[in-house]
């Protein structure tokens, strides 16, 4: 059975989209059952986390806003993606099997208006800081997890950076510390 | 001694100003600072193939307290900053700064958000090193460089205010 039967079999009715490149299968998974889905493949063999990040798609976001405005005029469209249009942020599992070294890609769309998702710190516990990571630079908020600080950023840092709206150079924002002994 | 401060530089104070720069300038015990890859030049330039103690960097302390020279190798991240002003706050005087790289001196290539533009701005830095990252021989140069200014400091004849002030107010 290859890896991509194999993934359609234990994913079924909660595959939203899978796309294949050179080999590599990306699936993506509904929002409201990550936690059942991630474990179901946890126990299919997909056993180990190796990265857990967060995709912005501002731009086609923006584009898709657009066309949305557009329609009803006769304007020759694009050649549509499959699957539902995307909200605008994404979170990335990396996942892999040890036993049979095989690769999965799941991606859970997050729109902006809700930015929660349940952690999977549960499952596995190496998505402690990579959680942390995602929470302090697209701000997604994690439920459950244990210690939702920022990461990379300092705590009283108020943006989340990698956001594609935020400056590249910043909003001068700058750390001071008091040491002033108490 | 006093009136001869006040005059002008004396024959015994340049003395005694030659063999206080010649003890500092003949150990400036580095403080290595180093935060991104210009450390491991650094590293580099204290081992035994290029050996900085050849020159009086002899003993690398790990304590700003029992040092003279902060080697700031690397970029500084603006959550860095407060860490960075207090190890300097921390040194004991006479200190020395020598920025090592070009994010230490401007900040490099990394113009964003999290990066600080300069340590220049944050503390007085008395040698700045370009290269991303400068060779070896380029911090030996910049400790070479340094040696030079503390030989032509007068850290005597500089404290002439205070003295004026003190002889002034026992009148």
């Amino acid at each position: 059975m290859s890896l991509k039967e194999k993934v359609e079999s234990i994913l079924q009715s909660d595959l939203v989209e899978l796309s294949e490149f050179r080999g590599d299968i990306c699936v993506e998974i509904p929002k409201r059952k990550v936690i059942e889905v991630l474990t179901r493949l946890k126990e299919a063999g997909f056993d180990y986390l190796s990265d857990l990040f967060g995709v912005d798609n501002l731009a086609y976001y923006e584009k898709a806003k657009k066309a949305k405005k557009k329609k009803g005029e006769d304007e020759p469209e694009e050649p549509k993606r499959q699957g539902p249009p995307p909200p605008r942020f994404e979170v990335i599992y990396l996942l892999l099997s040890l036993s049979t070294n095989e690769r999965l890609q799941v991606r859970v769309r997050v729109p902006e208006d809700d930015l929660v998702l349940p952690s999977v710190t549960g499952l596995w516990r190496a998505a402690n800081w990579p959680e942390r990571e995602v929470f302090d630079m697209f701000g997604v908020r994690f439920k459950g997890h244990p210690n939702l600080r920022r990461l990379l950023m300092w705590d009283e840092f108020q943006d989340h950076p990698l956001r594609k709206d935020y400056p590249l150079e910043g909003k001068g924002e700058e750390r001071h510390l008091n040491y002033d002994i108490v | 001694m006093k009136f001869q401060a006040i005059q002008g530089e004396g024959w015994l104070l340049t003395k005694a100003e030659q063999l206080i720069n010649w003890g500092r300038s003949r150990s400036p015990w580095p403080f290595p600072y180093g935060t991104a890859c210009c450390g491991i030049e650094l590293m580099c330039a204290l081992a035994s193939s290029y050996d900085m103690a050849r020159f009086g960097a002899e003993r690398v302390a790990f304590t700003p307290r029992q040092c003279d020279v902060l080697i700031e190798a690397g970029t500084i991240t603006k959550k860095m900053v407060p860490v960075l002003k207090r190890i300097y706050a921390q040194m004991a005087e006479p200190k020395w700064v020598i920025a090592v790289g070009a994010c230490a001196c401007s900040g490099g290539v990394f113009r964003t958000y999290s990066t600080h533009q300069g340590i220049g701005s944050v503390i007085p830095v008395d040698i700045y090193v370009p290269g991303c990252p400068p060779r070896p021989e380029g911090i030996l140069y910049a400790l070479l460089k340094l040696i030079d200014k503390i030989e032509a400091d007068h850290p005597l004849y500089k404290q002439r205010p205070k003295l004026v002030e003190a002889l002034e107010a026992t009148k």
